[in-house]
């Protein structure tokens, strides 16, 4: 709309004066003066600045920034949000690791405590059952031992009696006569001392 | 070719397509006003249509329009505090206001609001007034603490205080003047050198080799007054907020 106006605006001197039309390159509708500091504008410009331009405020502060605000605050918001949630499931994470080590730790130590137990337990048999078997051991030792030292007493003493027997044997082959029973005995024993 | 084609200022004038006149006053829809009807149309939606899927991820033209506006808020933030930020609609609105009108000024036939010192004049004016009734509603008699820098000794009050009080005056001048002055003069190079390429290639296979400098002069001040346009506005907003920091903090 404008481009054509503006252009009609342009060319209908051109086509009317043509290249008659000399340098001085100052349009009718100038009057005269640069363009920009034509005073005559100023009124409608100032008075149509002030409408877009406020209208353009308007609409910013009540529409286009709200929103635009908006949607950053909801980007900020749902970004510390999940680091929130991040940093919470960490934190669980972490708990469960510790429970976890800690059970283990639990478990290692019952594990080395029932081992310890079973392994005393088993010792405490042994050594009951080693004691049971020496004293059982001691005993038929002891009785062995008696029984030999018996034996043996028994067998020293009927030592003795051959050895009287046989003296007394001897002495009547030698000697032809008896001799009595008791100084054999005493002889024996004296021999046998 | 008319010479009036090759004239650099011809792209400036006021042409008026629906005259309105009221008390005296030509207040017309002109060219002009139907340029700040698109700046606005063409910056609201595409803030508006840009953001409407709202996605948690962005696409890149809602990156564009989030970038805009946190860059505009950090701007702020940093000039002003955050007690600047009741001031961000205000300032935002300017920077894309600003932006649009220098970037839709580029296109070949468009006509640029901001080349226009009366335009920018009344942004200039925008702020300040905005300035000066914030801070005086806000700190009563006390914004008067803006023209009297502090430790300064009373006899040098006297020198002091009228060159604050220049300064302050100056300011909408100079707010208004820096983008206005970079508009019209890039637009007018812009076109010269354009003009250049016109006229030299009339002339003949000479004059068409002896075109390629122009041109080559015209793309790469076009992307200069790309630059350009980014910069005036990122240049206003940064002294909006500089000088609403003045309404909020006047003592220094």
């Amino acid at each position: 709309m404008f481009v054509t106006s503006a252009f009609a605006e342009e060319t209908a001197p051109a086509a009317t004066e043509g290249d008659t039309h000399s340098g001085t390159g100052v349009p009718a509708e100038a009057h005269g003066t640069f363009p920009p500091f034509d005073p005559a504008t100023f009124p409608s410009q100032l008075l149509w600045l002030a409408i877009t331009f406020g209208l353009f405020y308007l609409f910013l502060k009540k529409v286009a920034m709200p929103r635009i605000g908006g949607i950053i605050d909801v980007r900020n918001d749902r970004i510390s949000q999940d680091l929130d949630q991040a940093s919470k499931l960490k934190g669980e994470a972490d708990a469960a690791v510790a429970a976890y080590e800690q059970e283990l730790a639990e478990a290692k130590k019952n594990a080395n405590s029932i081992g310890q137990q079973a392994a005393d337990a088993a010792k405490a048999e042994a050594e009951t059952a080693r004691k049971k078997i020496e004293a059982a051991l001691d005993e038929k030792l002891g009785e062995a031992e008696a029984r030999i030292s018996s034996i043996k007493a028994n067998a020293m003493k009927e030592v003795g009696s051959i050895a009287e027997d046989t003296a007394s044997a001897i002495v009547e082959a030698l000697v032809g006569g008896k001799a009595s029973k008791a100084e054999i005995a005493a002889a024996v024993k004296s021999v046998a001392r | 070719m008319a010479a009036d084609k090759v004239d650099p200022i011809h792209q400036f004038h006021i042409i008026k397509l629906i005259p309105i006149n009221i008390g005296g006053y030509d207040l017309s829809f002109t060219n002009s006003a139907l340029f700040m009807v698109a700046t606005v149309v063409v910056a609201a939606a595409f803030l508006f249509l840009t953001t409407s899927s709202r996605s948690l991820v962005p696409g890149r033209l809602q990156s564009v329009s989030e970038m805009a506006y946190e860059f505009v808020a950090n701007m702020l933030r940093d000039a002003a505090g955050t007690q600047g930020m009741k001031f961000f609609p205000l300032v935002f609105s300017l920077f894309m206001f600003v932006l649009v009108a220098n970037l839709l000024g580029l296109f070949p036939y468009f006509f640029t609001i901001t080349s226009h010192i009366i335009v920018t004049f009344g942004l200039a004016i925008l702020v300040i007034g905005t300035v000066i009734v914030y801070g005086f509603m806000k700190h009563g008699l006390g914004f008067l603490k803006l023209f009297v820098p502090k430790g300064v000794p009373l006899v040098m009050m006297v020198l002091v205080v009228p060159i604050e009080v220049i300064s302050f005056v100056s300011r909408p001048i100079s707010l208004s003047v820096r983008l206005f002055a970079n508009m019209l003069a890039g637009h007018i190079t812009l076109k010269v050198f354009s003009g250049f390429v016109v006229s030299l290639s009339a002339l003949g296979a000479v004059g068409v080799a002896g075109s390629i400098l122009p041109l080559a002069m015209a793309v790469a001040l076009t992307a200069l007054e790309l630059l350009v346009a980014f910069l005036q506005a990122y240049v206003f907003a940064v002294l909006t907020c500089m000088y609403l920091n003045d309404a909020l903090h006047p003592s220094h």
